[in-house]
């Protein structure tokens, strides 16, 4: 793909300086905790939004917060750019470096330093894996709920820095609704503590601010998450209807109706075939839309709000129903939806959108999407979070051809504008990192804007710590 | 003479800001007035009243959300949203009864202060309801942050940053927030006699049970009385929410019921009962006693709630019950209000957040109402709120509080 999202100027000075830098960067951490020849960094060079690549000047695994706090604050005071990273699962280029930063990756911190049952709170190390969280309290019947689609490989800490949801958010919440402190570095070094077990802070809301900041305002090195008692049960009934516009009606009236599944996910026709192929889900292939939709609680519970929810399906003309019977079906149906972005890869490349819009629009914004995808020659499969609106448009087109990859770039922004447009956001769990950096200015205007960037500069002032993330390289304050 | 504006508009209140900036002259924020009680006292030049940006800007029950004018009435919102089966989940506490005073709460004071009830601990404060805000900055200018979709990560959160700021950071114009469907049918758990302790025990095994429980509160003997003209069973009350489905809800109180069967005596509240002992705990009924005697409310991890109760009966005089399975403490101090002995007992409970929310004069003279932070997150907080009011003309004093 050509590079059309540009990064800022390597600092000469800081390239210059590299073989110093790195021989202090030696002394401040343990054996094993820094890696600087070619070969190591290459894994570092991008994310999940493979893209775009570089290599870091060096890459440090520290163990401790007090690590973390030397790294920052060498790289402070010698004006070094710094890039966090979790799992590097991100999608929107959030993890990747540029040549003259350091790269803080979090892999070594990986302990779960507290399980409070009593007050249901986890404490954890910033790269613990979301998975683990859950899993370390499942046997006692708990759970942590935002759940990402990657949360067996992405950390908690990456989910701190983007805000992460999931499937399941639509009761839940997301990340920043979960969380209830954390130890974090400041780019001088300085170690703070915002939130604890307690659920209330005193004065204003940074840990708010900082869930969801991209890594911009400082490196978390421990979280506090808030656990939940795991429901009895959960069953998944699938719907097929004959029109996206009968889909989102009926989402609408289920919500309407006082009933809050857990989770509802919505599929066009591109979308079904292609998971069908692929997953065998059992997915009716006669259909235009189909849902997922989930509930929660004991038999008896999940039976009387499946039997509201089937009956408000019956009056939108829905075609096929297909109740779970078991796990094992349960656990198929998802597995269609779980593997969306997987078996579109081998049908075709794409890339994957993470608009949202008010779900009053969906309807329109899935007919406008499919004319501005037609309209660049290319083809587009639907799966989304219906029940909160959050849209990923999967355009497809062949990563070979560059003319095709600039069509689909340019295919991809005209969506995000129109989810704005239509009173959505660009992006609704993904993040702006590099990839939407340049069309903030489409969902916010200037004073907006610099607002948002004084308040960003108000913790980095030197604008070092992820700089070439979120916001758009010009206008900045510090920058 | 104090000078007082009411702007009926956006544009209006961002005039207003400008003046005031280039004249460095200070504005006080008011909404309704009813919480004007809360935090430090504010001396300010000037006041602003949003109370005549009022109204309901969009309202969309199929998607769960409102948008409405910061000077709207909390009534006016709730009304619309009880028309159409749905509510403000977190509960909004209604600070009248406490303060004695008497103005129309409005839903721009709901988040500026952050104010929730019983159901926070399970569906969140106001902070995580509130979807976008519009506000004037200490600049004058309008901006705007957040939106109206239940999820949205495009930029730095400034809506969790506005909520509970308190009016220091800027006027709240319009607030867009997520409402819910209120749950067909509801019932209460009494388990009555136990010893604070013991309610601590039984509210977290509670909470624990896959029965969703949306409200956990401890009543203990000296207040049980004063909640629904003394309706509830004899002995200390541990009272516990559930609401959903009418099927639903009878398994999950019988379910509930028999989990708890080794701890005192359990009984069940009728709806109406129920619906009016949640509200008075929300609104600390008991002390709403027309009296300005101090009130504490101590947000601390449930474990440590009756540990910091009984720690302090050693030192003095003290009044209290329990929400949020204890960790929310309404603490009435029987003389003075004690903030030195409350915040190093909090401190070494393991943290958390002792607000002085009444008292008088002297005390708040005194003491500071919020928390003390601990210097480089005050000094960070600081940078933060220069960004926004760099002339530092809103509400001077109200947050104030360095270790």
């Amino acid at each position: 793909m050509p590079e059309t999202i540009g990064f800022l100027k390597p600092r000469q000075a800081v390239l210059d300086r590299r073989p110093e830098i790195i021989a202090d960067l030696a002394d401040l951490l343990p054996e094993g905790c820094l890696i600087s020849d070619e070969r190591g960094l290459k894994p570092f060079e991008t994310d999940a939004f493979l893209a775009y690549r570089r290599l870091p000047l060096a890459v440090v695994l520290p163990e401790t917060t007090e690590q973390v706090s030397a790294v920052l604050k060498y790289c402070s005071r010698y004006g070094i750019p710094v890039v966090p990273r979790g799992a590097g699962t991100s999608l929107s280029g959030g993890a990747i470096p540029q040549e003259d930063a350091i790269v803080i990756g979090l892999s070594k911190m990986s302990r779960i330093l507290d399980v409070d049952l009593f007050n249901r709170t986890a404490t954890v190390q910033a790269g613990v894996t979301n998975l683990n969280i859950s899993d370390a309290v499942s046997a006692d019947g708990f759970f942590y709920a935002p759940d990402p689609s990657s949360q067996l490989a992405c950390t908690i800490g990456g989910n701190i820095g983007m805000n992460s949801g999931g499937a399941h958010c639509l009761k839940y919440g997301v990340t920043t609704n979960n969380l209830l402190g954390v130890k974090m570095v400041l780019f001088d070094g300085t170690v703070i503590e915002l939130g604890g077990k307690a659920l209330d802070s005193s004065g204003y809301d940074l840990l708010g601010l900082v869930c969801g900041s991209e890594g911009q305002l400082g490196i978390v090195t421990e979280a506090t998450v808030r656990l939940i008692a795991k429901p009895e049960g959960a069953r998944p009934v699938l719907f097929g209807f004959a029109s996206s516009v009968a889909a989102g009606s009926c989402v609408a009236d289920i919500i309407g109706s006082g009933i809050i599944p857990v989770a509802i996910e919505f599929m066009d026709k591109p979308a079904i075939e292609i998971c069908e192929a692929f997953a065998h889900a059992g997915y009716p292939l006669d259909v235009e839309a189909l849902l997922i939709v989930e509930v929660e609680g004991s038999e008896a519970e999940m039976d009387t709000m499946l039997e509201s929810i089937i009956a408000i399906a019956r009056r939108h003309g829905v075609m096929t129903i297909k109740e779970s019977q078991s796990a094992l079906e349960a656990a198929l149906i998802w597995k269609g939806r779980k593997s969306a972005f997987g078996a579109t890869g081998r049908v075709a490349d794409y890339i994957c959108m993470d608009g949202t819009v008010p779900l009053s629009q969906l309807s329109h914004v899935l007919r406008r999407t499919g004319e501005i995808v037609a309209s660049y020659g290319l083809r587009v499969a639907n799966v989304f979070h219906a029940g909160d609106g959050n849209m990923h448009p999967l355009i497809l087109y062949n990563i070979n051809d560059p003319e095709d990859a600039a069509r689909a770039e340019a295919a991809g922004n005209d969506i995000l504008k129109l989810c704005v447009d239509a009173g959505g956001c660009l992006t609704g769990e993904h993040g702006v990192g590099i990839e939407k950096r340049d069309l903030m200015r489409h969902q916010y205007n200037k004073a907006d804007l610099d607002q948002q960037m004084a308040v960003r500069a108000a913790f980095d002032p030197q604008w070092l710590l992820n700089p070439s993330k979120v916001f758009p390289l010009e206008g900045r304050p510090a920058a | 003479m104090i000078v007082h504006f009411e702007p009926a508009s956006e544009e209006g209140i961002a005039s207003v800001v400008r003046s005031a900036a280039a004249e460095r002259v200070t504005l006080a924020i008011v909404g309704g007035g009813t919480r004007s009680g809360l935090g430090n006292p504010v001396r300010a030049d000037r006041t602003l009243s949003t109370r005549r940006l009022a109204g309901i800007v969009a309202y969309h029950p199929a998607e769960m959300t409102m948008s409405a004018l910061a000077g709207t009435p909390l009534a006016e919102v709730e009304a619309a949203l009880a028309a159409n089966g749905q509510m403000l989940s977190f509960e909004p506490m209604d600070h009248r009864p406490i303060f004695g005073t008497t103005g129309e709460p409005t839903i721009g004071g709901v988040f500026a202060a952050n104010v929730s009830g019983p159901r926070r601990y399970v569906a969140g404060a106001a902070r995580d309801n509130l979807l976008g805000v519009r506000f004037v900055n200490g600049r004058g200018e309008l901006i705007k942050a957040g939106g109206r979709v239940m999820k949205n990560v495009t930029g730095l959160d400034l809506v969790k940053l506005m909520a509970g700021s308190y009016g220091t950071l800027g006027i709240l114009t319009e607030v867009t927030f997520k409402v819910l469907p209120v749950p067909p049918a509801a019932a209460t758990v009494v388990v009555s006699g136990l010893n604070d302790a013991e309610a601590a025990a039984v509210m977290a095994e509670a909470m624990a049970q896959p029965v969703e429980v949306s409200g956990a509160a401890h009543l203990p003997e000296s207040v049980r009385g004063r909640f629904i003209d003394g309706a509830l069973p004899e002995g200390a009350a541990t009272v516990l929410r559930l609401e959903g489905l009418a099927a639903s809800v009878e398994m999950r109180a019988e379910k509930l019921v028999a989990a708890l069967s080794r701890f005192g005596s359990r009984s069940q509240l009728d709806a109406g009962q129920a619906k009016a002992l949640w509200a008075e705990i929300r609104n600390v009924k008991p002390y709403a006693d027309g009296t300005a005697r101090p009130l504490w409310r101590v947000s601390v991890a449930p474990s440590a709630g009756h540990q910091l109760v009984a720690a302090l009966r050693l030192q003095t005089g003290v009044d209290a019950f329990y929400d949020w399975q204890g960790g929310l403490v309404w603490l009435r101090m029987e003389a003075e209000a004690e903030a030195e002995l409350v915040r190093r007992y909090v401190g070494a409970l393991g943290g958390g957040h002792a607000t002085l929310v009444r008292a008088d004069g002297e005390a708040r003279a005194r003491a500071p109402a919020f928390e003390p932070q601990a210097p480089a997150v005050a000094q960070l907080s600081e940078r933060v709120r220069a960004t926004l009011d760099p002339a530092r003309i809103f509400n001077p004093g109200r947050l104030a509080a360095v270790a």
